[in-house]
């Protein structure tokens, strides 16, 4: 063991800066992040940008006569917008994302809401029991709605048997009373049962760690429980709801699964094109161009959850 | 305005929860009741059997895959559970060095970039490397980069958390009394975060054990994991051999879970009771 006069002499900040810890601990996580997540997504973009055939990674740049070009063959992004199917997939993959993600807020936010104002030796039980089927698969649990919206599943004959399934014709979310499976309705109901636990967790924590004394005050100045819900609690509870329905929203855009099982032919996602494309088709460059035009969509949400996420560890 | 009773706001908040588990665990409750059906049609109950668990037994290719996934989710598990660990490192104690933006983003991306955008990407990229050095073969090996690339995002957030509550001042402690980084990481650090890397291990593990679309893009001839059989089965329709699956991986999960958590939980107590008796001394 070294006395504190030699460690006071010690040398220690002679290694070479590659040799340090910091460096280590910084620097495998992060080249590893580097070759096998930014790296295939630049190949991907070089993909989506040559044509099919000629699927070598070399045909960005090339050099000829002395000269370093850039060549970049737009054909497959032409294509898609164009190609108004294309077009109808994108949008729709949008709008049943934002459906989902609503649907989730508005059973989630009050579920997370009465857990976090449970008893307290209730909530670490609570808190497992909305885990417990995340870790059970989650193939598996679509695959139970198959069942259960099939013909004679419990789910259906209850719909049909209570005169919901006119309600949802109604509303187009069916084509026709007693039709379930591979309807807008099983597609969106599959895809909230899925994302739903991803809302509630964060919400669950952000709720929980409130001060209940901010509404104490409140209603000592009078504010109805109800104001003091809008005006406090959500305002409050706003990164949650953030980070919950970033949750939801990014990752149903490209959801394959869930519209794969319980989506029909009228629920086209963009996340099957690009399947489709891939291993039916077997057209690589038109896959990566379709796959690079989500992420174009999902952008902007992307940037925002990570800057939030970021923020969120950051601030603890 | 809206006046509610607080006896009315209970009741309908004990309704609200109930109904939302139910939600949750309906679709679990169905998988494993007809996994006993005795019926030519799935989804109607007609009498109890055992037969799709002797179905089962001798179904060559659910056994394989099965196997070869728990493999690959075993590796899986360890490696996100190192790179995770480093990377929470790099985050939690290193607040400044070059490209950090860039850094934190692709550790949080993973977690809801869309599977087929991730897998599709990463096969390319193999695909490419294969056509230059004729290396790496599609099969297990790129399933468990595929599945480790996941892993380590979440591994990562769980690490994190619980390296952010920890109390600073413990390991400053060991480094006053002469600790070097690698001893103070080894004898204060790693213990102290031992519950965290469990969970960690078994997420991972988990979702590694369940992934069908990375799998898919990543696997080659002969290398067929569980979920790729099952999702080939269920996109057919319904087949009450993959309900007998499902029953048995939701009671080894269920008892592996409720397992686990009752050792951290009881790992938790012990450790604040040292801490309170340390405290008092």
């Amino acid at each position: 063991m070294s006395t504190p006069a030699a460690a006071a002499t010690a040398p220690a900040r002679k290694r070479p800066k590659w040799l340090t810890g910091r460096f280590g601990v910084i620097a495998l996580p992060y080249g590893w992040l580097l070759v096998f997540f930014l790296l295939p997504f630049l190949i991907l973009v070089n993909f989506s940008v040559s044509e099919m055939g000629a699927v070598v990674a070399k045909d960005l740049v090339s050099y000829k006569d002395g000269l370093l070009t850039l060549t970049l063959k737009f054909g497959n992004y032409v294509f898609i917008t164009e190609d108004e199917l294309y077009w109808m997939t994108y949008v729709a993959s949008l709008k049943y994302a934002a459906i989902t993600a609503v649907l989730c807020l508005l059973i989630g936010y009050p579920f997370a809401y009465f857990m976090a104002r449970a008893k307290s030796t209730l909530q670490p039980t609570l808190l497992m029991l909305v885990m417990l089927p995340f870790w059970t698969s989650f193939l598996l649990r679509v695959y139970a709605w198959k069942g259960l919206l099939s013909e004679h599943g419990w789910v259906s004959d209850f719909l049909i048997g209570t005169g919901l399934d006119q309600v949802l014709a109604w509303a187009h979310l069916i084509p026709a009373p007693g039709k379930l499976m591979n309807t807008p309705f099983s597609l969106v109901l599959g895809m909230v049962y899925t994302y739903v636990p991803f809302m509630i967790l964060p919400l669950y924590s952000n709720l929980s760690k409130m001060d209940v004394r901010l509404l104490e005050a409140a209603a000592d100045l009078g504010a109805t429980a109800w104001v003091a819900f809008w005006k406090i609690t959500v305002p409050l509870s706003k990164a949650g709801i953030i980070a919950g329905t970033m949750l939801v929203f990014i990752p149903c855009v490209g959801e394959f699964v869930i519209p794969e099982l319980l989506g029909g032919p009228e629920t086209l996602m963009i996340g099957r094109v690009v399947w489709d494309e891939f291993f039916s088709n077997n057209d690589w460059p038109m896959a990566s161009s379709v796959a690079v035009v989500m992420i174009l969509l999902i952008i902007v949400p992307l940037a925002f959850f990570s800057k939030y996420q970021a923020e969120a560890q950051e601030a603890r | 305005m809206l006046r509610t009773s607080p006896a009315f706001n209970r009741g309908f908040g004990r309704a609200w929860l109930v109904l939302g588990y139910a939600f949750l665990y309906l679709p679990i409750l169905a998988l494993v009741l007809f996994s006993f059906n005795d019926s030519p049609v799935a989804n109607v109950w007609r009498g109890f059997t055992l037969k799709w668990y002797s179905a089962l037994a001798r179904d060559g290719e659910m056994i394989s895959g099965l196997w070869l996934s728990a493999k690959i989710a075993f590796f899986t598990a360890c490696g996100s559970v190192i790179l995770g660990t480093f990377a929470a490192f790099a985050l939690v104690k290193y607040k400044r060095f070059f490209g950090r933006t860039l850094f934190s983003g692709m550790v949080n991306a993973p977690l809801v970039m869309p599977e087929v955008v991730v897998g599709l990407s990463l096969l390319l990229m193999l695909v490419s490397v294969q056509r230059i050095t004729g290396f790496p073969e599609r099969g297990a090996s790129t399933i468990w980069l595929g599945h480790l690339l996941l892993g380590m995002a979440y591994a990562t957030v769980v690490v994190q958390a619980r390296l952010q509550e920890l109390n600073p001042s413990l390991e400053e402690a060991a480094m006053d009394l002469g600790a070097r980084p690698r001893q103070v990481f080894f004898l204060v650090t790693l213990p102290m975060i031992s519950q965290a890397l469990m969970s960690a291990w078994l997420l991972t593990f988990t979702l590694s054990l369940d992934d069908v679309v990375l799998s898919a893009f990543l696997s080659g001839p002969g290398s067929t994991t569980m979920p790729l059989v099952i999702f080939s089965r269920a996109r057919l329709g319904l087949n009450p051999s993959v309900n007998a699956v499902a029953t048995l991986i939701v009671l080894v999960v269920s008892i592996g879970v409720i397992a686990a958590s009752y050792l951290i939980a009881r790992g938790e107590r012990r450790r604040q009771q040292e801490m309170a008796a340390a405290a008092r001394n």
